[in-house]
């Protein structure tokens, strides 16, 4: 049987890759599971929890010794060295920014799966571990700015004076950036936010936040998902923006991220300089380069006019119970999908762009980088555009005006020649069929929709009146005729009753409430 | 009537009076039924036009046949048929479920083209003494009645199978069902030629099985999913065949009531077409049916989420706005009570709750109105799809409930969709959209639905009624 380990994360990482909860299900897989002694214990999963889901709590030997290694931290060196031949590594691996661990991921006869490089396709969000980590990082990133800030987000009027509500820019309105602009408005900030992406300005509006508009002759549309690469000009104006709004800001948070490129900067020492003492800066990129300007990765800075600027980089670790939760569910979510058959037997088939995109090792052989997904947000909004064009011609054209002309002369024409050559009788039937036929159109054309069933019942029961010409047959002298009639009398009968007995009743049940019509 | 030539207040200037008066309440009876406040008042026009037409019609055969043999015989056939046909009538009438509603019409439309058969046989069976002229006319007359009644009754036969599942309901594809069509029409003609020339019963005989052919065929090749408009179009047909019972007996009555409901079902069969963007000659000539090839079935559509019915009501418990879109599977799930539940409490608790009604959901026009009805939802706040879609924007939750092709997203945004530019319930605007479905299977159209696999829809299996029932229960 196929043999999971959960290996201990180091250094100052508190996460762990598996919780009780996920353990339990990786077990459902048909997966046995060991954990490593106390990989837990900075979140808060103890080790006899893991016990007690049907885990083995085992020496870190033996848990690197497993045939599938789930990790949350990019392994070392060393670490690599002690996983065994054959062996599977799953974590978050940034392939795209370390091409030195791939290539010693490549050195061993292993396989390794990239967390952070699953597709941004809808089906793949139940593993996209950059959103469920971005999104703790973003509410995070917001606590701690609270925490240094000096003074409160909420407004207040009280009776000792007045307390002006504290200003919040984010930079960047991604996954992290809107879990940072919700956790600011709900505690009272008046929150701001920008992104080159102006589709994201309703998203912004939704969640509390203004959309700041960069105002030039362009558009960012993303073919991947993630923001791109701004121009001259564009950036030019967003600088300006961003000076304008250090200067009135009390707080910045910024989550611009370009995925396998550094950091944009987006704060300059000057903007950081204009900013008011006290003020709090969260650089949330400061990990791959950084936002601001004067930014360490990991450190808190403060600068020579009081302001503070944050570079953690273990956000996502500083929620450590949830942030494993999540963490832990991405990864069974691709187990899952490695596991299709939950005979706890893992297969990669490179035929699903996910398992494709994840995979950057296998057996050995180097597969980085796959080849690039098409998201499906970016394609649907190119199909809205054409649609709307194509939805016109795809109406039903019918005939030119001049066909119309043609067959509506032909029918006067048709009816004007029957009713020259008809007999007696016929043509007062005409004329009394014409008005009959006319009469009906208007009538019917304003009917409520809702009461189409009811008028169908009662045309229904009206059409009955056939009976009238069985009766007119039922007093013939051939009896054969007579029966005829009698059982044309008695369907027309069933019609007649049953319609108006049908559509009395269905009439009954239509109720206004007791609201009036708005 | 036009064909007695009698001084005043005989039998027949009577009843020719009293039909004029039973045509008028008869369209009476139609605008009436145009507003709900003049509903009811519509069907009360209905039934006294009917009274005053049966009460002169049959006084007339009375006056007629009184005092001879078979006059008596024929008396009390007519009454007893009248008695148990009225009794069967008013039995269905009173037992029929709400769901069941298009069957028991389809059934009923079927009875109007039987009946026009029979008088269209009796019609040849009686060979009036005219003139030659008017005698042509004449058997032209049997003979287009019978085969509008013909065509009507086993068109309405299949429809009723299919409606009652008695019957596969996709459609039936015949190799060059347009030739059979038309090739039965052109049949259809040359027998009229022959008869007309020359009365052989054989030639009538051949005329009714022809009809009763095409009838089936033309319904038997439209799929259960388009059988609000087929409904509409056998209604406007039964129509027909009553005023071409009116052209043979020379009964102005029976021309304009059939005139009436001809004309006023292809209208309503032609507002359905729009609402689904069809051809309407298609419609008529029949076999429109969607062969929907699904195209994209391989396209990845990624993955739908499931959710709980206690996190539906959850939901739905901090929703400030909440649309429910019904279709036929509500109907099927018989859940139209606990749905009108649903909605009572939710608006108890002052959510504004509303329902948006496509204009061919469910089997029959109008058919959802009357299962809310049924439930007692009141009805202005049972919205059409115009009324409701402007509003989808910003509602906080939509609950989809059986409904598929009408709340398709492809049909506005896939321009190579099979039902692309048919008008439908955008509900995927909304910010939360819950479908009630059994399973993943695609829609009556074939057509996969992308809705399911929006970022903002989830999906809560099982049965409608059971769901909705768990929903009531987690409040």
């Amino acid at each position: 049987m196929t043999r999971i380990g959960i290996v201990a994360e180091l250094g100052r990482e508190t996460r762990v890759a598996a919780t009780p909860a996920t353990v339990g299900q990786l077990l459902g897989l048909g997966y046995e599971v060991v954990v490593e002694k106390g990989a837990g214990e900075s979140a808060s999963f103890r080790d006899d929890a893991y016990e007690a889901a049907g885990a083995l709590i085992v020496g870190a030997d033996d848990a690197w010794g497993s045939d599938v290694v789930l990790r949350i931290k990019p392994p070392t060196e060393e670490e690599i060295g002690r996983l065994a031949d054959g062996a599977t590594l799953i974590g978050t691996l940034s392939p795209a920014l370390r091409p030195e661990l791939v290539e010693a991921l490549a050195a061993r006869p292993i396989t390794a799966l990239a967390l952070d490089a699953v597709p941004r396709i809808s089906r793949a969000q139940s593993m996209d571990v950059l959103s469920s980590m971005a999104n703790i990082a973003g509410y995070r990133a917001v606590i701690e700015a609270a925490h240094e800030f000096g003074r409160f987000f909420t407004g207040q009027v009280t009776a000792a004076g007045k307390v002006p509500p504290a200003k919040v820019l984010v930079a960047g309105a991604g996954v992290a950036g809107l879990a940072a602009i919700g956790a600011a408005s709900s505690l009272g900030a008046i929150v701001r936010a920008t992104d080159p992406r102006p589709e994201v300005a309703d998203q912004v509006k939704s969640i509390g936040g203004t959309y700041l508009k960069v105002e030039v002759e362009e558009e960012m549309k993303s073919a991947d998902g993630y923001a791109k690469a701004t121009s001259e000009a564009y950036n030019r104006r967003a600088a300006e923006i961003y000076s304008e709004q250090a200067r009135d800001v009390d707080i910045i948070i910024t989550t611009a991220l370009i995925p396998g490129r550094p950091a944009p900067k987006l704060l300059t020492a000057e903007d950081v300089a204009g900013m008011k003492s006290g003020s709090v800066i969260v650089d949330m990129a400061a990990g791959q380069g950084g936002n601001v300007e004067g930014s360490v990765a990991g450190e808190r800075v403060v600068t020579e006019n009081g302001v503070v600027i944050l570079g953690y980089t273990d956000l996502p670790a500083r929620l450590p119970a949830q942030a494993s939760q999540l963490y832990g569910t991405n990864m069974l979510n691709l187990l899952k999908l490695l596991t299709k058959e939950k005979d706890g037997q893992l297969r990669i088939d490179f035929d699903d762009v996910v398992q494709r995109s994840v995979t950057v090792v296998r057996d050995g052989e180097k597969t980085w980088p796959p080849p690039p997904v098409q998201v499906s947000a970016a394609p649907t909004a190119q199909t809205q555009t054409t649609a709307a064009e194509g939805t016109a011609p795809k109406k039903k054209e019918g005939l030119s005006a001049a066909g119309k002309a043609g067959l509506f002369a032909a029918g006067i024409a048709a009816l004007f020649v029957v009713n020259t050559v008809a007999p007696a009788p016929l043509p007062q039937h005409f004329t009394v069929l014409m008005l009959s036929i006319v009469v009906g159109f208007y009538v019917i054309g304003k009917v409520h929709h809702a009461l189409h069933t009811p008028l169908m019942s009662v045309t229904n029961a009206i059409s009955g009146i056939i009976v009238v010409g069985a009766l007119l047959q039922v007093t013939s002298e051939n009896p054969v005729m007579q029966v005829l009639a009698a059982v044309a009398v008695l369907l027309a009968s069933i019609n007649i009753f049953g319609g108006f007995a049908v559509t009395r009743r269905m009439l009954a049940m239509f109720s206004r409430g007791d609201k009036a019509r708005s | 009537m036009s064909d007695t030539v009698s001084g005043p207040l005989t039998a027949d200037s009577i009843a020719g009076a009293a039909y004029i008066v039973a045509a008028l309440l008869f369209i009476l009876s139609l605008a009436g039924l145009s507003k709900h406040e003049k509903a009811r008042a519509g069907v009360i026009y209905g039934i006294a036009g009917m009274v005053i037409a049966l009460a002169a019609t049959v006084w007339l055969t009375v006056q007629g046949a009184w005092g001879t043999g078979h006059g008596l015989t024929g008396l009390i056939l007519l009454l007893a048929a009248v008695l148990v046909g009225g009794a069967i009538g008013l039995w269905r009438a009173r037992v029929v479920e709400m769901t069941g509603m298009p069957e028991l019409i389809a059934l009923l439309h079927s009875f109007v083209g039987l009946a026009a058969v029979l008088v269209g046989w009796n019609g040849h069976l009686e060979a009036p003494a005219l003139s030659p002229d008017l005698m042509a006319v004449h058997h032209a007359e049997v003979f287009i009645g019978v085969f509008i009644g013909a065509v009507t009754f086993t068109g309405s036969i299949v429809a009723f199978l299919k409606l009652s599942a008695r019957m596969k309901s996709s459609p039936l594809m015949l190799p060059g069902k347009n030739a059979i069509n038309l090739g039965a029409l052109v049949a259809f003609v040359a027998l009229t030629v022959w008869y007309v020339n020359d009365s052989q019963l054989w030639l009538l005989i051949v005329v009714t099985i022809l009809a009763l052919g095409l009838g089936w065929h033309l319904v038997a090749s439209i799929g259960g999913g388009d059988m609000p408009v087929v409904v509409s179009m056998l209604n406007s047909y039964s129509g027909w065949a009553a005023a071409a019972a009116g052209f043979l007996l020379n009964n102005d009555l029976l021309i304009i009531t059939g005139a009436l409901v001809g004309s006023s079902g292809a209208y309503l069969s032609y507002i359905m077409c729009k609402a689904m963007n069809r051809s309407f000659i298609s419609v008529i000539a029949g076999g429109f049916g969607i062969a929907a090839p699904t195209t994209n079935g391989d396209t990845d559509h990624g993955e739908h989420r499931e959710i709980t019915a206690q996190a539906t009501a959850e939901m739905l418990a901090n929703a400030s706005s909440v649309v429910i879109t019904p279709g036929y599977g509500m109907a099927v799930a018989q859940a139209q009570y606990p749905v009108a539940e649903l909605a009572h409490q939710l608006r108890e608790r002052g959510v504004n709750v509303r329902f948006g009604i496509h204009p061919v959901a469910g089997r029959l026009p109008g058919h959802m109105n009357v299962l809310l009805a049924e439930a007692k939802v009141p009805y202005d706040i049972v919205l059409e799809m115009d009324e409701i879609n402007e509003d989808l924007d910003g509602t906080s939750v939509v609950l989809v409930i059986g409904a598929n092709d009408t709340v398709n997203p492809a049909a506005a945004e896939d321009p190579s969709s099979p039902i692309a530019g048919m008008p439908v319930l955008r509900v995927w605007e909304a910010d939360n959209v819950v479908v009630f479905k059994r399973s993943m299977a695609a829609g009556y159209a074939g057509v996969q639905n992308p809705l399911f696999y929006r970022d903002n829809s989830q999906m809560l299996f099982g049965d409608a009624k059971a769901r909705v029932e768990d929903i009531l229960r987690a409040f």
